[in-house]
């Protein structure tokens, strides 16, 4: 495995795991609308992702179709990818909590803003793969080009076409990265 | 594993930033999307897009893939994390300020300044109830002491317009960040090919894109760049950015967009109430221009620094003012900032002063009188007969457009057919 500083990340390490991840723990969801975690939630859930919400406070209620759990421990299917929405002093826990499921998560997100550097040292001594101080939302945007359409520096250039996800004009896909992809038409 | 990724260069960027090939159509060249709105994919894509949930086309006056190419295509060549296009040089600044400031702010602005600028800050700003405070690049003391608790921003050019001034950024970037404001840079003289403000400590940088980027005198346009390194809710002072806003039920734009939270708030807020969009055939035309930038740059520095040379030898010439020229006051500044080339625009004084102007403009053949900067052809204005005209002489020396000053613009034709048609004018 390459040694992250955690300060920048390569491109292929992020669309690696958007890629990979199937079922994500959003840990400090929300389900007030306006709040960062619930466009995320709602961003992923939209692109076919499997998005399990976690707050005590909220535990037992349905969003979008979702059941939201109080703890990590109480999920009763293996997660890909646990996403931290809490502030960086509540991280190790979170962290803690992760390490103890079986299946472990391949992947532990800090949200943009947020940055732990003892539980990320923790989590990749387990093998897990660390992300932080970023958001899934706006890499996927990022790499999927999605973002360009609103004047963002996605610091990427490609001379082949993005990829058109089925189901709509304006969602694209992560490709593999390698300029390879064909440029697939949706179905409508 | 491929993870040794490049960072490309200036030029390349210049070319291809902002431009895949069409996800649509796979057309290579940018298609202009000359459409005021698109489809949505089902009633839920809707909700989403118009509550900033997913990123998306919706409405021209917001958003334009068109535009979106010039859009990324300045933040990369700036080094910023986002961009705006707008209808114009102007817009950008009216929706910048608009962003920042609230009715009793105030903000420090250089005097060195486009004169537009000036007029526009003095005049129309104050209606808003944004208040200049004017201070003067040549003593930094002198922002320093303009800060007051109501100060919310810094504003000035890299390079001045018209009298080749050249700014230190550097400086008043410390100002800025002691003041816990941001500095903004309008870059539209020097361009991103000669000076990023943004290594310098600019916050936002912004653009005439009519001038040197779209680069042939055929499009109005302008634009804002984020920087990406102000921390709009430290202090709680930018409502814009740091509190819930009830146009979008309560979302707070910093927080949700991190480090280009700043265009976003143009957008959303200045862009989508105040209306200035830039029309895509525009963004279009400045596009295509940007990929010549580094090659026109280049040129004009050239072919100016030999006209400001050839200028100060002729006996009809009371000085250049051109920082390229080592005897330049500003000359020092410029190889720190500007060292690549110092751009196409110079004011030159002429010992016959008004009349010699007017008689200047009236005798040459390639040059074009007109009120405009940055584009191929080589253009020339007088503005004590122009742009000036309304002021005392004495307001017009202060302004740096007395009686005697001939403003000249140095377009990309032979040098040698520049000089010689400065040669028959001033005969
Ligand atoms: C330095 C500078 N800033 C801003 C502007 C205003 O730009 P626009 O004319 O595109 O509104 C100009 C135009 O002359 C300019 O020279």
């Amino acid at each position: 495995m390459i040694k992250l500083n955690h300060d920048s990340y390569p491109d292929n390490y992020i669309r690696g795991i958007l890629n990979t991840v199937k079922t994500i723990a959003m840990v400090g969801f929300s389900p007030n609308t306006s709040r960062p975690s619930y466009f995320v939630f709602k961003y992923f859930l939209e692109r076919g992702t499997r998005v399990i919400p976690v707050n005590p406070g909220h535990a037992g209620k349905e969003v979008l179709g979702q059941k939201v759990y109080a703890h990590l421990a109480d999920i009763p299917e293996p997660i890909d990818m646990v996403d931290i929405f809490r502030a960086p002093e509540h991280v190790m826990p979170v962290v803690e909590e992760a390490l103890a499921l079986k299946p472990l998560p391949m992947v532990i997100w800090m949200q943009l803003g947020i940055r732990n550097n003892e539980a990320a040292a923790l989590a990749e001594a387990a093998g897990i793969k660390v992300v932080m101080n970023r958001c899934p939302k706006i890499e996927y945007g990022r790499l999927s080009s999605e973002i360009s359409w609103i004047g963002v520096n996605s610091r990427t250039l490609s001379s082949k076409r993005a990829q058109i996800l089925p189901g709509g004009v304006q969602r694209m896909g992560l490709g593999s990265g390698n300029g390879n992809d064909k440029g697939k038409e949706g179905d409508g | 594993m491929a993870d040794v990724e490049r960072t490309p260069g200036f030029n390349t960027l210049a070319i291809h930033a902002g431009a895949k090939p069409d996800p649509a159509t796979g057309a290579r060249a940018t298609p202009i999307y000359q459409t005021a709105s698109y489809v949505f994919d089902d009633v839920e894509h809707a909700a989403s897009l118009f509550g900033l949930q997913a990123f998306g086309n919706i409405y021209t006056r917001i958003g334009n893939p068109t535009c979106a190419v010039l859009e990324e295509r300045v933040a990369a060549l700036e080094g910023g994390t986002a961009a705006l296009a707008v209808a114009s040089g102007h817009a950008a600044q009216v929706l910048v300020m608009h962003a920042m400031l609230t009715p009793g702010d105030e903000f420090i602005a250089s005097t060195k300044l486009y004169g537009g600028s000036i007029n526009q800050f003095n005049h129309s700003f104050k209606s808003f109830g944004w208040n200049v405070v004017w201070a003067d690049p040549d003593d930094i003391g002198s922002f320093e002491r303009a800060v007051t608790p109501k100060t919310k921003a810094i504003f000035i050019e890299s390079i001045a317009n018209p009298g080749g001034i050249v700014t230190d950024i550097e400086a008043i970037a410390q100002v800025a960040r002691k003041a816990g404001v941001p500095l903004v840079v309008d870059n539209t003289l020097a361009t991103p090919y000669l000076c990023k403000p943004i290594d310098y400590g600019a916050d936002v940088v912004v653009h005439s894109l009519t001038k040197f980027l779209g680069g042939h005198g055929n499009s109005i346009g302008g634009i804002i760049v984020d920087a990406g390194t102000f921390n709009w809710s430290r202090d709680r002072k930018y409502p814009m950015l740091c509190e819930p806003r009830p146009e979008y039920s309560g979302i707070v734009l910093h927080e949700t967009f991190g480090n280009f939270a700043f265009a976003i708030a143009c957008r959303v807020l200045g862009l989508r109430d105040l209306g200035p969009a830039l029309s895509p055939f525009n963004a279009f035309l400045i596009a295509t221009g940007i990929e010549t930038l580094p090659l026109r740059m280049q040129r004009h520095s050239e072919n100016a620094l030999a006209v400001a040379q050839w200028l100060s030898q002729r006996p009809e010439v009371a000085w250049v003012s051109y920082p390229g020229l080592a005897s330049d006051k500003y000359h020092a500044l410029a190889q720190k900032y500007v060292p690549k080339g110092c751009g196409a625009v110079m004011t030159v004084g002429l010992k016959g002063g008004y009349d010699a102007g007017v008689k200047l403009v009236s005798n040459v053949k390639l040059f074009s009188h007109l009120a405009n900067i940055g584009d191929t052809k080589s253009l020339i204005i007088h503005p004590a007969s122009t742009t000036h005209k309304q002021l005392s002489d004495e307001q017009k020396t202060k302004a740096g457009a007395g009686p005697d000053v001939v403003r000249l613009s140095i377009g990309i034709e032979d040098v040698a057919d520049i000089i010689a048609d400065l040669e028959q004018g001033l005969k």
